[in-house]
């Protein structure tokens, strides 16, 4: 210790060696273990969906001969890619132990004044597309605004807003009316493919990203003078990425049509979707906004006093939820190829099940983009697996209720585990 | 003796009708630890908020460092280094231990957190507070007992490099290893230059770690009196209102 002065600018003294540990230390198998008594202690993450997706996919391999295949994982991922969309833009505001139950109507009603606006009104798609962007912001604001000024329930807020976009759509549309959609751009985000290059170039992207944040927060470490993990684990973690997304770009790069024209390569859709979880998992993780996000989530009395301004986050949340809900609008219209008075009313239930079955906590604070991303991906694999085999439709609902209760019930065995009560909160 | 960082004179504080402060007389020292007792509805809690700008006083002169100063905002008592820890840690338990102690002034390069600095500055405040009980700066304040989320609590207040750190009931839920690590944790704070005012029921703990110890009964500082020279029985006599302190020999 250096000379006792009364000054409390030495209140932080000289950098010395002997700093408290950081979860950082040791080789490559303590930081397994490590992990490992994570785990064990509930932080699962979205470990019970991810091992969810791969039984369920060995499952639907045995009893269907036409899951493992080419044409069909294709088909799982763009099948994939709306609940993807709208599960990753409500964990924002579950975040916050909040919940959008308009998001998807958010989604169809916006696709709506979309096919109207290039339909009837003749505006430049693109422009339409804006248009209809920018309503989903100010559907966004609108909740937002009654949500964190007025202090309406979320609840209440969303659920007026699911059954007045409803009828909105009705009035848009007309009953029973139909809309083709005529745009080759909007179409073809679902329904054409990267060039096979493409798809390599995709994958060398995010491989790299994902290397050089790895890369980025060490040279902060190092700077900061504390200690490192073992590279090994940088390498372990890129090479993961690399071999398992070179297998699916792989497979995708096949040719899966059965007829004379050849269809390969990486579904556009696909690139689009892990650009929006990278960016919003970067948002989250690595800007202030990301954090308060967390802290409000996790204690908003906490974030108030750290002069955080709880209002702005959470009118923020929804602005954001209602802006990517018009994303996943779009996907399933350019799936369906049209867009009816319908559009987005029953999809959102299965985008709050996917954030669940991810791992993400529902009292918020706690889960991440890719746990949605991996929960939407298990409800989307049976709903693909059961098709296949030619069940009933109704059974598709069954199983997934089923799997949504058994995710919530691991997430809650998990924290008893972990020591908290199954009761608390 | 040094000058008090913190002199309050005269201070008065109605709500309505019912007067909670008559002209209180309150001062803390550097490097010193100041306890503040009194009954239930004494009057603590107002002094403190008071001094935290979250309830300005309605009269009376507070000095900071010699000079009178204006508390009427959660920011002015920020600006000038005191801090409060209140009883409800208002952590997030959810967040590890280096987010809480920088939630709302984190350390960014280029609008995105630098990681490092903050690990960095957290552990050294820890470890020049002594804190040998947590075993990583990463670990999830959920997974914290009750001592180390009072240490971290109070880590983060020294963080903004406080001059004055004011401790509402620290021991109130802790057991009795755990209030004696907060209580080192008092006295170490103390030994840094930071004034620390503690609140606290316990009189045990404030004779075992106060400089001083200011009574409050009704509204009006009934004693204010280096601890060596009281006793037990004296304080709980201020504090009941059954005895009178009368300066004995200091000053006079």
């Amino acid at each position: 210790m250096t000379a006792n002065t009364p000054n409390t600018t030495a209140l932080i003294p000289e950098p010395q060696n002997d700093l408290i540990g950081s979860g950082q230390e040791g080789g490559v198998a303590d930081q397994f273990r490590a992990w490992g008594s994570r785990l064990r202690q509930g932080e699962m993450g979205a470990l019970p969906a991810v091992a969810g997706f791969v039984v369920l996919s060995l499952l639907f391999t045995f009893l269907s001969p036409y899951f493992l295949t080419e044409r069909n994982f294709a088909n799982l991922l763009t099948q994939a890619a709306e609940l993807v969309m709208l599960g990753m833009a409500l964990v924002f505001v579950i975040l916050l132990g909040e919940i959008d139950l308009s998001a998807g109507v958010t989604g169809g009603l916006t696709m709506c004044i979309w096919v109207v606006l290039t339909d009837v009104a003749k505006v430049p798609w693109f422009l339409a597309l804006l248009i209809a962007f920018a309503a989903g912001l100010a559907i966004g604001a609108f909740i937002g605004f009654f949500v964190a000024r007025i202090g309406i329930p979320s609840f209440v807020v969303t659920l007026g807003l699911f059954l007045g976009f409803q009828g909105l759509e009705l009035i848009i549309i007309g009953t029973g009316g139909n809309y083709q959609i005529q745009t080759p751009a909007i179409l073809a985000i679902m329904n054409n493919n990267l060039p096979v290059w493409g798809g390599w170039l995709m994958l060398a992207i995010f491989v790299a990203l994902s290397l050089a944040t790895s890369l980025w927060d060490r040279s902060r470490r190092t700077a900061a003078e504390v200690p490192n993990g073992p590279m090994a684990l940088v390498w372990i973690k890129s090479g993961a990425l690399l071999v398992l997304g070179g297998i699916a770009v792989l497979l995708l790069n096949q040719n899966r049509s059965s007829s004379i024209i050849a269809i390969q390569g990486v579904p556009i859709v696909v690139p689009v979707v892990l650009t929006v979880l990278w960016l919003g998992t970067f948002v989250l993780d690595r800007t202030k906004f990301g954090r308060y996000v967390y802290a409000v989530g996790g204690n908003a009395e906490a974030a108030r006093r750290s002069g955080v301004n709880v209002v702005l986050i959470r009118f923020l949340v929804f602005v954001i939820c209602s802006f990517l809900a018009v994303g996943s609008g779009l996907f399933s219209a350019a799936r369906v190829g049209s867009i009816d008075a319908t559009a987005g009313k029953d999809i959102v239930l299965s985008g709050v099940a996917a954030a669940v079955v991810g791992g993400v906590s529902l009292f918020g604070g706690r889960g991440k983009l890719v746990h949605a991303a991996v929960g939407a991906l298990v409800i989307a694999v049976i709903t693909n697996g059961l098709g296949l085999l030619n069940l009933p439709s109704g059974l598709n609902n069954v199983i997934a209720g089923g799997v949504l209760i058994l995710a919530a019930t691991i997430d809650a065995l998990s924290r008893l585990r972990a020591g908290g009560s199954l009761f608390r909160r | 003796m040094d000058a008090p960082i913190i002199e309050l004179t005269g201070v008065t504080k109605s709500f309505g009708p019912v007067n909670v402060l008559r002209g209180i007389e309150f001062r803390a020292y550097p490097g010193k630890v100041t306890a503040l007792v009194g009954d239930n509805g004494a009057g603590k809690s107002t002094l403190i908020k008071g001094l935290a700008g979250v309830q300005p006083y309605d009269g009376g002169e507070v000095r900071f460092d010699g000079e009178p100063v204006e508390l009427t905002h959660p920011r002015d008592a920020s600006r000038l280094g005191i801090e409060v820890v209140y009883q409800d840690l208002a952590l997030c338990d959810n967040l590890d231990i280096v987010q809480n102690m920088f939630l709302g002034r984190e350390e960014t390069v280029a609008g995105t957190f630098d990681e490092g600095r903050m690990e960095r500055q957290s552990s050294e405040v820890l470890r020049s507070l002594n804190v040998r009980t947590v075993k990583s700066v990463r670990q999830k304040v959920a997974s914290l007992s009750g001592g180390q989320r009072q240490t971290v609590a109070i880590a983060r207040a020294v963080l903004k490099k406080a001059k004055v750190v004011i401790l509402d009931e620290p021991t109130a839920a802790l057991g009795v290893a755990q209030t004696e690590q907060v209580l080192n944790l008092v006295q170490r704070l103390a030994a840094q230059g930071v004034a620390v005012v503690i609140i606290s029921h316990n009189l045990q703990d404030v004779f075992k770690v106060a400089d001083y110890v200011s009574v409050l009964y009704l509204g009006t500082m009934v004693a204010e009196v280096p601890i060596a020279q009281t006793t037990y029985d004296d304080v709980i006599g201020y504090i009941t209102g059954s005895k009178t302190y009368t300066p004995s020999g200091a000053g006079a």
